[in-house]
């Protein structure tokens, strides 16, 4: 007998905030979480600001364990303090109640922030102009002096994934994967499959990322990726729109606690949702550019559909990727047009990242747990900043206001860069 | 799962003793080291100054003549995939859209672009620093720094693409755009875990039905200051700089730690039926995989669970997984780093997992010739497994001897031993992070 595969707890940490509840509710009235940028001083930057998270503290998600954590990354302490929110909600504090070796982490996790400030240090010492070439030897006496071993290893992509591990002794399958801006719609699939599978009966799953330091955002600002719409920060992130010129970089986590369905039952644990389907393809096709038929995209869409066993007139809400770029939103558009045809104009399509920025990494699962409360609620999140439609973007995106809808199934995707493409789709948990 | 069996069709191994598996092999058979001081740069002030370094590996020898020019926003991790992918595609006998448009071979792909998949483990890939810190001095003055001259002008001074360069899924996307593998595709970020991780991930989508071929291992370049730094920060590496052939000693009662390096390998694992539909050579089955996490304070990365918890956990989970019996075990692939914790660590779960078959059952450790390719170094290793059993050999233990009696283990010293392999376990685990994975290869019979 297939086995399924439900999820029982959610928390994250947001540009919007950090509750669960609150959050929710501040997106459905389409409030903002992009400010000027406070994590560094980015006046001079192309882009001067982003969708930062505010006043985090670790301390207060993890209590007495936070001095086993204190060196956490940033990125590593929202992870930790977002599993920790999903661990209680979905009653496993209590402990014992499941083993140990059948619960597994499988994280979207982003590289930890670089050092910046030692790291310039060693490469602005070492560089040697005459030569034009970096002196390994003077660089070498101010890295062994600055640089430091922690610091450097809470870098490591697997990182935050370790921490998890230990902090709830999940000795079961450990993975990160880090596919760009797909990474943890990707972790929440794969970490599906293995539950499916039976290699794990509970999956701590989902993604934590921040890039929004001076590098991470030059990367971006290179690649003209970003809005730069510095006079009207709030306005900047307008997904479909005509007028869109990127996206705005966030930061934070998303994380979900999967959970094998007989398993969550034999517990008592509430189901929240029903992960059905999940799509991973490649574009194959550049590293720039997405595929000008979005076969990679639509293909991902289809996959994960045929998963679920559910059909296109059943998925009431698509969680989109939608991150404001004049590429991506135009193909995605397009890619879900191709997947459902003329019923495409009924389905309603929106993209938060129009109020929590782009969450690069964590993206995904901070968006599958908007998909979670919409369909526990029947509203959905809608799309700011949307004014000016764009003949090539011709869906409904539920402009501006939350939408009440009945919502049986949800349909999310995550696109990275490289032609990354996946996509979720669940149901919601009623008759369970 | 629905009775689709997965076979290993194709090796690509991209390593500092040998490209491509005759030569990986031979010289593996011949207790080659890989290992020197550091060329790329000058390593005078690290404590370690040893590296395995691959010489001769240009990107255009692996890509078609259209796509050479993508070589200049590729860091060498990607470099090396691509060499791993091409050398593994070949030797599989795949007609990918590479091989094609290289003239190598002509006609339809024989496989399913849509049903090629790639699943390929990376690091924490280091910016260039020479490129990086060129840029960063345009914005300083006398040597300070200057975030605001960074913003108006420093920046400009790097290629438009930079940030492409370094992102761990570039290995994967460079990979499926060159050979056109549209079907799922992931990268898989464990550190030395990673490739063992993305095998068993690819293993598990094809048993699923959702790809019949993958494309999967890992590759990663520690060959640069930055990754040379980093390993030495968290006091992994030896200092026996005066023998860098030597230096790595895998369970050796000497140890005292690993030696950075540059590699990785690529695997092609496929679907028995696909592979036997095109006559496709069959290396070897995999049957099993097991994951785990030590779940160890991450406060001290460098610190493994002194039982090797997680590595035991992960090496029985593969074993259930393949159905068979730890008496079935007819040799370990060992993941052998060479440093004092990990490799006592390793052993103890070995030993456990063995228990009073220890003596007798020989574990391979490749790592004294090889250094540690982070999370390439799986690839690598699962690749010499497929070999050993194919070839009924197992090569010696470089720098093993004398051996550590704590650890316990039966290593082959002298000479490679020639032995029947029906099933090999192969071992891989961070060094950082506490994830563990283990693979059980099976010899190939219809």
């Amino acid at each position: 007998m297939k086995r399924r595969v439900v999820i029982t707890g959610m928390g994250w940490i947001t540009p919007l905030g950090h509750d669960l509840e609150s959050v929710w509710q501040r997106l459905l009235k389409a409030e903002s979480g992009v400010a000027s940028t406070t994590i560094f001083d980015a006046r001079t930057f192309p882009t001067q600001f982003s969708a930062e998270v505010k006043d985090f503290d670790l301390r207060k998600y993890l209590g007495q364990r936070y001095e086993e954590h204190k060196t956490a990354s940033r990125n590593a302490g929202f992870a930790l303090a977002a599993a920790e929110i999903a661990w209680r909600a979905a009653g496993l504090n209590g402990g014992a109640q499941v083993n140990p070796e059948m619960v597994g982490v499988y994280l979207g996790g982003g590289e930890g922030p670089i050092d910046f400030e030692n790291f310039v240090a060693a490469a602005v010492a070492g560089w040697n102009p005459e030569k034009k070439d970096l002196d390994s030897v003077k660089w070498a006496e101010v890295a062994y002096q600055r640089m430091n071993a922690v610091r450097e290893f809470e870098q490591d992509p697997n990182c935050a994934a370790g921490h998890i591990a230990y902090r709830f002794n999940a000795q079961g399958p450990s993975f990160n994967t880090l596919t760009a801006c797909a990474a943890s719609t990707q972790a929440i699939g794969e970490a599906t499959c293995m539950i499916r599978r039976g290699d794990a009966d509970v999956m701590i799953s989902g993604g934590a990322h921040s890039m929004i330091h001076p590098l991470g955002v030059t990367g971006f600002n290179r690649l003209t990726a970003l809005s730069t719409r510095n006079d009207s920060c709030i306005t900047a992130s307008r997904p479909f729109d005509a007028t869109r010129d990127g996206f705005v970089l966030g930061e934070g986590a998303g994380i979900l606690i999967l959970e094998e369905l007989e398993t969550a039952k034999r517990r008592g644990a509430k189901p929240l949702a029903e992960i059905v389907g999940y799509g991973s393809t490649a574009d194959a096709f550049r590293v720039t550019d997405i595929h000008e038929t979005a076969r990679g995209a639509s293909a991902a869409m289809r996959a994960a559909l045929a998963d679920a066993g559910v059909e296109i007139t059943e998925v009431d809400y698509i969680s989109a990727h939608g991150t404001g770029t004049e590429e991506n939103d135009k193909l995605e558009t397009l890619a879900i047009r191709t997947v459902f045809g003329d019923f495409a104009k009924n389905v309603p399509v929106s993209s938060i990242k129009s109020m929590m920025g782009h969450l690069v990494a964590a993206a995904g699962a901070v968006e599958l747990i908007t998909c979670v409360l919409a369909i526990r609620d029947g509203v959905l999140p809608p799309t700011s900043n949307f004014a000016n439609p764009d003949p090539n973007c011709d869906l409904d995106y539920v402009p501006n206001a939350a939408r009440k809808k009945p919502v049986r199934a949800a349909l999310s995707n995550s696109f990275g860069f490289g032609g990354q493409n996946d996509t979720l789709v669940i149901r919601g948990c009623n008759g369970h | 799962m629905n009775g689709r069996r997965v076979v290993i069709t194709g090796l690509g191994p991209v390593t500092p003793i040998g490209v491509g598996a005759a030569a990986f092999w031979n010289a593996l058979l011949e207790g080659a080291s890989g290992i020197r001081r550091v060329r790329a740069f000058d390593p005078a002030r690290f404590e370690s100054q040893m590296c395995g370094e691959i010489d001769g590996v240009e990107v255009g020898a692996y890509v078609p003549k259209s796509y050479r020019k993508a070589a200049k926003i590729m860091a060498r991790d990607i470099v090396l995939a691509m060499a791993g992918a091409y050398e593994a595609v070949k030797d599989a006998g795949l007609k990918t859209k590479c091989i094609v448009e290289r003239g190598e071979a002509s006609g339809p792909p024989n496989a399913d672009p849509t049903r090629v998949g790639a699943n390929i483990g990376a690091g924490l890939i280091c910016a260039d620093l020479p490129e990086l810190a060129s840029a960063l001095y345009s914005a300083s003055d006398n040597g300070d720094f200057s975030l605001a001259r960074w913003g108006t002008e420093g920046m400009s001074n790097l290629t438009p693409l930079w940030l492409l360069k370094f992102l761990p899924n570039m290995l994967a996307c460079h990979v499926t755009i060159v050979h056109d593998c549209q079907g799922p595709s992931n990268t898989i970020t464990c550190g030395e875990a990673s490739s063992h991780l993305a095998i068993g991930e690819a293993f598990r989508t094809i048993a699923r039905g959702v790809a019949d071929v993958c494309i999967c291992g890992g590759a990663e370049s520690k060959d640069n200051a930055m990754a040379l730094l980093r390993q030495s920060l968290g006091n992994r590496l030896s200092r026996r700089n005066d023998q860098p052939e030597r230096a790595c000693r895998p369970f050796g009662a000497d140890r005292d730690g690993t030696v950075v390096s540059e590699g990785g390998g690529l695997v092609i694992l496929e679907e028995l039926e696909h592979a036997k539909a095109r006559g496709a050579r069959i290396y070897a089955e995999l049957v099993g995989f097991g994951a785990s996490n030590d779940a160890c304070s991450p406060a001290q990365p460098s610190k493994p669970h002194p039982d090797g918890r997680g590595t035991l956990l992960a090496a029985r989970k593969a074993l259930r997984d393949a159905a068979i019996d730890v008496g079935q075990v007819d040799m370990i692939g060992a993941f052998a780093a060479g440093t004092v914790e990990h490799d006592r660590s390793e052993a103890a779960a070995i030993r456990a997992l063995l228990g009073d078959r220890t003596a007798q059952v020989p574990a391979m450790a490749i790592k004294g010739g090889l250094g540690n390719n982070g999370a390439g170094s799986g690839a690598i290793d699962f690749t010499a497994a497929v070999l050993a059993i194919q070839n009924g050999t197992i090569p010696v233990a470089v720098n093993s001897n004398p051996v550590d009696p704590v650890c316990g283990l039966k290593l082959i010293t002298d000479k490679p031993v020639d032995a029947r392999i029906d099933h090999a376990l192969s071992i891989g685990y961070a060094l950082g992070g506490g994830q563990n994975a283990a693979l059980v290869l099976r010899r190939y019979q219809q």
